[in-house]
């Protein structure tokens, strides 16, 4: 069973992430994909999940329960996370909106996109979150969607052809009005 | 048994023996360098590059040119491959170009460098080279930092080989150290404050083919020509014992593990030998030691052939204006 | 119109779910091969319909399958690529998130023919939507019968998973992927050995593209013969092609290899022209790696004649005049383009992928990046020029993995192609240097 998070807090020890028992179940049935031996194989899969579960980041305590969870040095976790640009390794905004900048986003807009991002949000590409602490900007290369440039993606969903202010102001809208944070679909398969 | 003809040379070597230590049972010039690979080491070789060399005749079965160079360190033999090295152009000028690929980001600073004269990257640089660089860009650089108290990094001068990273993993028991990020922002790095304490950590830094990875107990720094390694030995109940002192002198300035003539370590040693044991009386004297291929140490040389140009070089004035007036963005940072 | 093998039920409602796709004849060539054929004889189809791999190099699928080693006990794997992160190239996350069960279903299928009990899709991390949709029509693949234990009563087992990446095109080069897929850093491992002897675990596997792997479904299913009768030459079948930048219509498009390029981009079946009424300047046809062509190289060959959409008709001329197929991904730029921009971008791409372990791609991308940077940006010299293509040079060949090719390429073809571009750029610093600027055309230089 997972630690009671109450009973986390009740200590006086710095709190120590632990994931949730949906988390949990989602890294048990994802470690069955591959031989028995060959946990690391999960890492990605289980680096996601803990992005997803403290904050859209992975700070070197969460690793460090990655590497736990799988029986990794932490070094290994470290090398893994630092080489894939998902992996955000700084304290985030509330939404991370990627920006896709490479040649056919770049065609269709894409550096002024960045600019008016920049300026409606008041967060700096690479640099500091809004004020707001809502947004965070991030320039990242393409998408796989560039048919529809410009994109940005924020966690799991594209907004596309962002070349309109309509649109723009549209996706900044509906993130702003997401009071909560979405529900994990590990989270939604526990609850079935 | 495979036979290959290297430069010319008839070889005959065991099957699944490399290219390059086929050449090395010959010897002498005629063996590519090797910036990467490190017999001792499973895994190394095939990164930086520098070994190439051309395949004129894949085999006797198969007598057709490979169509690329091939890395010579972890290219097996056939029997009947024919290679040429020193012998073609092509490869004496993707060698050129690999000197400079992996100057173009290093500081240029052997002046003050403590592997001057002990450098691969320097003999490469001296014997595969050319004496300008067409690189104007900004470098990268980090800064210095301690691995525990016995190893110093500086990554700046780092040429990303992974030696240590597979040292560290098959010598020195639990690795804590590795390669962060990717590209040519890729560092060696520890995870977080954690630092080197297996017993064999040490071995990092004559693994190291470059002054990235140095001892930091080092006493009296001193330019390594200036200073005697003689063979010795201790009962040591962790290692060999066999070790390299490095005299100035009375003192011992350091010590290090022994190296063949391509600088590949003999036998580990542990780190009490290696850090522990700075007194003669701790040893058992053989005598001088001989160090046969870094030529630079007895040359005297200790800057690298390269002009440490300015960020921007030879640019004509009205660029050089330009460029006070509107200096480029710093990129990568 | 032409024949559509993969898309003509894409826009069924409901087709991503079991029931409507098996109701529009999905999962019968996994009926056909485990109930009527012999692995081999999946493979035979395969090799008869001439497909080629569509990840990019475009290598014999057949062939590639007959490579696979098979010693006694040990278990291969097929690994499916759907790390699809080549600018320009869009199409496997179309196919994907539309129609799931194609790609299970020829997962199953090629599974089969290569005797894999396990098998992965290897999907890039940005698409963690799409992972949900497949993983959904896996759990409904299961539910029928069509995976796990003995499936439909032929006593073969399959199980099969998405793994998703992190964020790296380089894992798109299939041993970084293998790597990758081990919970390692992308980076590729050098060949030999080859994947087919060993791969995953040390395993002997196949790593096949989304699309190749989709297109043994008609195969299986109306035999390789027919599959080749469409196409031209040794480009058979149907392909799908995803088309971007300044065009009328961009999107991905299923055609039957063969159609002219010209009529691709102009005719309203497909892009609908240039927008905004403007003119052509150039195209990438097969995704950023490959070399640019003018207008003038892209409509017709060197010899003058209609180049078409097909793996030789586009590499016709080689690297001088030509280019490549590629993976399908259609970049079209108009005549307000600044190629040395656009130049740029591309370097920073494979400069920022790089995964950084063999020195000339290490180095050399980021070095043509910031020349190019400052060339752009008006603090260029000529020398700089020769230089990008001589830095080309040096990595082309000499690396690890192709990612060192893919690199060098867009840059030599840009100077080869757009060298007055380039200069104009040295010449007139300040003025090319504004945003936005555009390269005079020759005729108001002269
Ligand atoms: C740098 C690089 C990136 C690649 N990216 C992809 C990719 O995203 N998708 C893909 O299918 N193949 C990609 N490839 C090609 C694969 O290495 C491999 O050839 C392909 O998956 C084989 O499948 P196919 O034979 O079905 O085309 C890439 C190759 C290189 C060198
Ligand atoms: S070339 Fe060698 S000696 Fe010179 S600075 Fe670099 S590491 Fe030090
Ligand atoms: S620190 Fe030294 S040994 Fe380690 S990778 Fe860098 S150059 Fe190689
Ligand atoms: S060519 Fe580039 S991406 Fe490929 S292995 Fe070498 S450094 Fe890595
Ligand atoms: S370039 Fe932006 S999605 Fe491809
Ligand atoms: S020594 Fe062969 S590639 Fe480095």
């Amino acid at each position: 069973m997972p630690l009671n998070l109450t009973d986390m807090e009740s200590t006086n020890a710095p709190a120590k992430p632990q994931f949730s028992a949906a988390a949990q179940d989602e890294i048990k049935r994802i470690i069955t994909h591959y031989p028995a031996d060959r946990k690391k194989s999960a890492l990605l899969p289980v680096l996601h999940i803990a992005q997803a579960e403290f904050g859209g980041w992975v700070s070197p305590e969460v690793q460090t329960l990655v590497a736990e969870t799988l029986d990794l040095k932490p070094i290994e976790v470290y090398e893994v996370a630092t080489f894939y640009t998902m992996f955000n390794l700084k304290p985030v905004g509330k939404h991370v909106l990627e920006i896709c900048r490479t040649g056919p986003c770049m065609l269709r807009g894409s550096d002024e996109l960045t600019a008016h991002l920049e300026r409606l949000t008041g967060a700096k590409v690479g640099g500091e979150t809004s004020p707001d602490g809502l947004f965070t900007l991030k320039e990242v290369e393409c998408l796989a969607a560039c048919g529809f440039a410009p994109i940005v993606q924020v966690r799991e969903k594209y907004y596309e052809q962002l070349d309109t202010p309509e649109n723009v102001d549209a996706m900044l809208t509906e993130l702003r009005n997401m009071v909560h944070r979405p529900i994990l679909p590990w989270e939604a398969l526990a609850q079935n | 048994m495979a036979k290959i003809t290297f430069d010319g040379i008839e070889i005959e070597v065991p099957d699944g023996t490399t290219i390059m230590n086929a050449a090395r049972t010959v010897g002498g010039s005629i063996v590519p360098p090797a910036m990467c690979y490190y017999t001792p080491l499973k895994g190394s070789g095939g990164k930086c590059r520098a070994c190439l060399v051309k395949v004129t005749a894949g085999s006797t079965k198969d007598p057709r040119p490979m169509p690329k160079l091939v890395p010579s360190c972890i290219t097996s033999v056939q029997d009947g491959m024919v290679v040429e090295n020193t012998v073609n152009q092509q490869v004496l000028d993707v060698r050129k170009g690999i000197v400079e690929m992996l100057l173009i980001n290093h500081p240029l600073d052997c002046p003050v460098c403590d592997q001057a004269g002990e450098c691969d990257l320097q003999n490469f640089a001296f014997e595969h080279g050319v004496s300008t660089t067409r690189y104007t860009e900004e470098r990268r650089t980090f800064d210095k930092i301690d691995i525990g108290p016995l190893i110093q990094l500086h990554m700046t001068r780092c040429i990303l080989c992974y030696r240590c990273v597979y040292t560290a993993n098959q010598v020195a028991g639990d690795r804590v150290h590795g390669v962060l990020g990717r590209g040519d922002a890729a560092e060696i790095g520890t995870y977080i404050e954690n630092i080197i304490d297996q017993d064999f950590s040490g071995n990092v830094i004559d693994v190291c083919p470059v002054g990235a990875l140095t001892d930091k107990t080092w006493r009296f720094k001193q330019r390594v020509w200036f200073t005697k390694p003689v063979n010795a030995h201790r009962d040591c109940p962790k290692c060999s014992g066999n070790v390299l002192l490095w005299y100035k002198g009375k003192d011992v300035l350091r010590i290090t593990a022994r190296k063949d003539e391509y600088g590949e370590v003999k036998e580990w040693i542990c780190n009490e030998c290696r850090f522990e044991k700075k007194e003669t009386s701790d040893w058992t004297i053989e005598g001088p030691a001989h160090i046969d291929r870094s030529s630079v140490i007895s040359a005297n040389h200790y800057e690298l052939p390269v002009l440490n140009h300015s960020v921007v070089a030879d640019l004509p004035e009205s660029t050089q204006r330009e460029l006070e007036k509107n200096p480029p963005l710093k990129l990568g940072s | 119109m032409g024949r559509k093998l993969l898309t003509e039920h894409i826009n069924v409602e409901g087709i991503d779910t079991f029931e409507v796709y098996r109701k529009h004849g999905g999962y019968r060539s996994v009926e056909k091969a485990l109930k009527t054929m012999t692995p081999d004889e999946v493979v035979e189809e395969v090799k008869k319909s001439g497909l080629r791999g569509r990840g990019g190099a475009g290598f014999p699928t057949g062939l590639k399958w007959s490579f696979l080693a098979k010693p006694e006990g040990v278990p291969r794997h097929l690994v499916c690529n759907a790390d699809e992160s080549e600018p320009g190239t869009f199409k496997d996350r179309h196919l994907m998130s539309k129609l799931p069960h194609l790609l299970i279903e020829g997962m199953i299928t090629s599974s089969y023919a290569l005797g894999a009990n396990t098998s992965y899709i290897y999907i890039r991390g940005e698409l963690l939507y799409v992972l949900r949709i497949l993983e959904k029509a896996i759990s409904e693949a299961y539910a029928n019968g069509f995976l796990g234990k003995n499936i439909l009563g032929s006593g073969y087992d399959l199980d099969l998973h998405v793994h998703p990446g992190g964020g790296a095109y380089i894992c798109g080069e299939e041993t970084a992927l293998l790597e990758s897929l081990e919970g390692k850093r992308g980076n590729p491992r050098n060949k030999p050995p080859f994947p087919a002897v060993q791969g995953l675990y040390a395993r002997p596997t196949v790593v096949n593209n989304v699309e190749s792997i989709a297109a043994v479904v008609p195969i299986v299913n109306d035999g390789g013969d027919e599959y080749a009768k469409l196409g031209v030459g040794k480009s058979t079948g149907t392909k799908l092609f995803s088309a971007c930048g300044h065009l009328n219509k961009p999107g991905i498009y299923e055609i039957e290899l063969g159609v002219p390029v010209e009529e691709f981009i102009y005719s309203d079946e497909y892009c609908g022209g240039i927008w905004k009424g403007r003119e052509l300047k150039a195209v990438v046809a097969g995704g950023s790696s490959v070399p640019i062509l003018p207008k003038e190289l892209i409509l017709k060959t060197a010899a003058g004649e209609n180049r078409l959409m097909t793996y030789e008709s586009l590499s016709d001329g080689g690297f001088v005049t030509g280019t490549m197929l590629g993976s399908g991904g259609f970049i079209a730029m108009d005549e307000t383009t600044c190629i040395v921009r656009n130049t740029w971008s591309f370097s920073r791409f494979y400069h920022h992928e790089s995964c950084g372990q063999c020195s000339p791609c290490r180095e050399g991308t980021g070095w043509m990046e910031k020349v190019l940077h400052r060339l752009e940006h008006g603090h260029g010299h000529m020398e700089d020029i020769d230089l990008l293509v001589s830095v080309a040079k040096q990595i082309e060949g000499n690396t690890i993995c192709p990612l060192g090719e893919a690199a060098a390429w867009p840059v030599a073809a840009a100077v080869r192609h757009f060298r007055d571009e380039f200069e104009w750029h040295v010449t007139h610093a300040k003025e090319a240097a504004r945003p936005g600027a555009v390269y005079p055309s020759k005729a108001v230089l002269a």
